[in-house]
């Protein structure tokens, strides 16, 4: 039974292959591509109980010992990194449905895209899952080389422009994460997690702290924490919306679990927590400036989505139970809502061909739909209370509270400042494409400009400006029922996890005290396993 | 385990030169600095696996055997490095296919600061109303003291 452990990272390679094969039949392809995706869903879920019911599932590929061969685990946290990230690639890979022909056109080489996107989430999967440094690069690796290919989709100017800048940064963080694996191999003679939890401790607290450093840094370039953060904002707006999105959702994320896992394991006594913190300041601050400065969808989201990441690091950093378990729900929230966001990016871009906000205008009168299915993950990102993104941020700074430390408090600050800012980011989003009259949208200066900036008097501005409305420049193109539905599928998703989040919550507190506890994740890869 | 020196200069060496090359601006060259350092990390795993000379096979003697975990891998690192250099040349190909050159282009936020800069101009965020209004302590500046 535990061999389904597999399954995640095997079909989609799978569907991969069978997608080459019918390259020529787009039918064939989606039905492939879709039925391969369903059935991780349902794997992660099936794994995602027994995970919490049983114990960590591994599983010993090739039946060699586990401290020698490649062992896949997937314990709480890794089942729900994997449940959650395989329902949002499912809901993108049918948002592009919809989208395909349009975004991509005829000679674009359609058929490349489904067979990379099933390599992509291959990757995930085996990042999620694996129990030794080494195949987690591996991982990392598979993910990298088919985000390669989707960033640079088609081969036009801008993608190739903010793809090399992507391609090299990944590259240099491939190499450091190599160098990083060399050192703790020559310092411990296993790249295995579980065997290096025991053995890590054993070492001089200068040797394991530089490893500790080698492997944050790696997992900090791929996360996007603010030192080493500057290339996502840059590359990830021109790439095709159901792209974007998925990275947006989950290649970040990848790098936060990496963390996670890394730090839980190998270094609990957490000797970096000041630097992280500070880190963790830095990116929430920083990026949400980014984001108020933007006047781009694309780029406030991409700025938005480094300034959350501070969120979570927030969380591990502090090393505690409470916040390991505010971070771990925290992802889960904001993979869906931010991916969510970035098709909402995506429809606007199809609606009205730009996501500028300075062309923008007019969309709440125009697309009624599409402005309250922006809404509702809009001010979940925001953090507004009965919202999943609330809770986390809750939970989060009741864990920073309990530090006590002067510099937990400081976080905590900067963790509401950014809070407060992402309203403020979200608002001028909101104000300048749904509310402010289309026609205004041209000349923009000085008069829609103060409606952005006090965004609670936008409701009077708009009445007052109604009789204004004369023409929209939106152009009336209905939106396509393919690209639709996923995406409401998806804002459904952010909902339920605001209602299901009582018992989220305690199953990611659960996961956080297996995560603390780490011997039923060593007892599970060292002690038999299949 | 004492490490083999002149393997940890090559690789120094490698990776200074590597270094090097990819600071620079055009892709090809960014590349070649890739390889240099990709490759250079590979022999650091030559330095981690221990002394050389025995064969890395179980059961081949009862001589004592070589590691060939880092063997392993070191080959999977080499085929990945490959890749992913062989889709940068097709990336460096297809710039200079569009653009004339391979050059890695600014961000685009630099190159709006710049340009902006250039002719003098304040972003489309700065109001100069805003700007004009002075806060408590600059209140007494000599005209906006006139006009309140």
């Amino acid at each position: 039974m535990n061999q389904i452990v597999l399954l995640p990272v095997i079909l989609p390679l799978l569907g991969a292959g069978l997608c080459l094969v019918f390259g020529r039949s787009a039918l064939a392809q989606r039905v492939i591509s879709t039925a391969i995706l369903a059935m991780v869903v349902t794997v992660a879920a099936i794994l995602l109980v027994r995970a919490d019911r049983f114990g960590p599932q591994t599983v010993n590929v090739g039946g060699w010992p586990a401290d020698i061969g490649i062992s896949l685990v997937a314990d709480r946290l890794s089942a729900l990194m994997l449940l959650v990230s395989t329902v949002v690639t499912l809901c993108v890979l049918l948002y592009s449905f919809g989208q395909g022909i349009v975004e991509f056109g005829r000679d674009a080489p359609l058929s490349v895209f489904h067979p990379t996107f099933l390599v992509l989430s291959a990757g995930v999967s085996n990042a999620f899952l694996s129990a030794d440094l080494f195949n987690l690069f591996v991982g990392f690796e598979i993910l990298l080389v088919s985000s390669y290919v989707l960033i640079t989709l088609g081969g036009t100017g801008a993608r190739v422009r903010s793809g090399t800048i992507y391609i090299v940064v990944s590259m240099m963080s491939s190499v450091v994460f190599l160098v990083a694996i060399a050192c703790v191999y020559a310092a411990t003679g296993t790249v295995n997690l579980a065997a290096l939890s025991e053995r890590m401790s054993d070492l001089p607290t200068e040797v394991s702290n530089l490893l500790q450093l080698l492997l944050l840094t790696t997992f900090c370039i791929k996360a996007a924490v603010f030192p080493l953060s500057a290339w996502l904002p840059d590359s990830y707006p021109t790439a095709p919306a159901p792209v974007t999105a998925v990275f947006a959702g989950l290649l970040t994320k990848v790098g936060i679990y990496a963390i996670i896992r890394t730090q839980t394991l190998l270094f609990p006594d957490n000797d970096l927590q000041t630097l992280l913190l500070w880190a963790a300041v830095f990116t929430m601050v920083v990026g949400i400036m980014g984001a108020v400065a933007q006047s781009d969808i694309k780029r406030i989201l991409s700025f938005t989505l480094v300034s959350h990441i501070g969120y979570m690091l927030f969380g591990v950093a502090l090393g505690s139970a409470a916040g390991l378990s505010g971070a771990i729900f925290y992802i889960a929230h904001h993979i869906t809502v931010q991916t969510t966001l970035f098709l909402l990016a995506g429809l606007i871009e199809y609606r009205s061909s730009t996501t500028n906000l300075d062309k923008l205008g007019g969309l709440a009168r125009a697309a009624p739909m599409l402005s309250m299915m922006f809404f509702v993950p809009a001010m979940n990102l925001a953090g507004i209370p009965p919202f999943s993104g609330f809770l986390g941020k809750l939970a989060l700074v009741e864990a920073g509270v309990d530090n006590g430390g002067w510099l937990a408090y400081v976080t905590v600050a900067a963790a509401l400042a950014t809070s407060l800012l992402t309203l403020y980011a979200i608002a001028k989003v909101w104000n300048r494409a749904f509310w402010q009259p289309a026609e205004d949208a041209d000349d923009l200066d000085h008069e829609s400009h103060t409606g952005s900036l006090h965004g609670r008097t936008g409701v009077s501005t708009k009445t007052e400006r109604t009789s204004t409305w004369k023409t929209e420049t939106a152009t009336d193109q209905r939106l396509p029922l393919g690209m639709v539905l996923p995406t409401l599928l998806l804002v459904a998703c952010t909902v339920a996890l605001t209602v299901v989040a009582g018992p989220l919550l305690s199953f990611t507190t659960r996961a956080a005290e297996e995560l603390q506890g780490r011997s039923s994740y060593v007892l599970a890869v060292l002690g038999g396993g299949g | 385990m004492t490490p083999n020196l002149p393997l940890v200069i090559l690789v120094g060496v490698m990776v200074a030169a590597g270094v090097t090359l990819v600071l620079e601006r055009s892709l090809t060259r960014i590349l070649i600095g890739f390889v240099l350092i990709g490759n250079g990390v590979s022999v650091l795993y030559l330095v981690i696996s221990g002394r050389a000379g025995t064969a890395p096979i179980v059961g081949l003697s009862d001589d004592p055997m070589s590691d060939p975990l880092p063997q392993a891998m070191v080959l999977t690192a080499i085929v990945i490095t490959l890749g992913v250099t062989s889709f940068g040349l097709a990336l460096a190909y297809r710039a200079w296919q569009l653009t004339g050159h391979d050059d890695v282009q600014d961000d685009v936020e630099d190159d709006a600061i710049r340009r902006r800069a250039e002719k003098d101009e304040t972003s489309t965020t700065f109001d100069p109303g805003d700007a004009a209004l002075p806060d408590e302590e600059g209140s007494d500046t000599p005209n906006r003291g006139a006009t309140s």
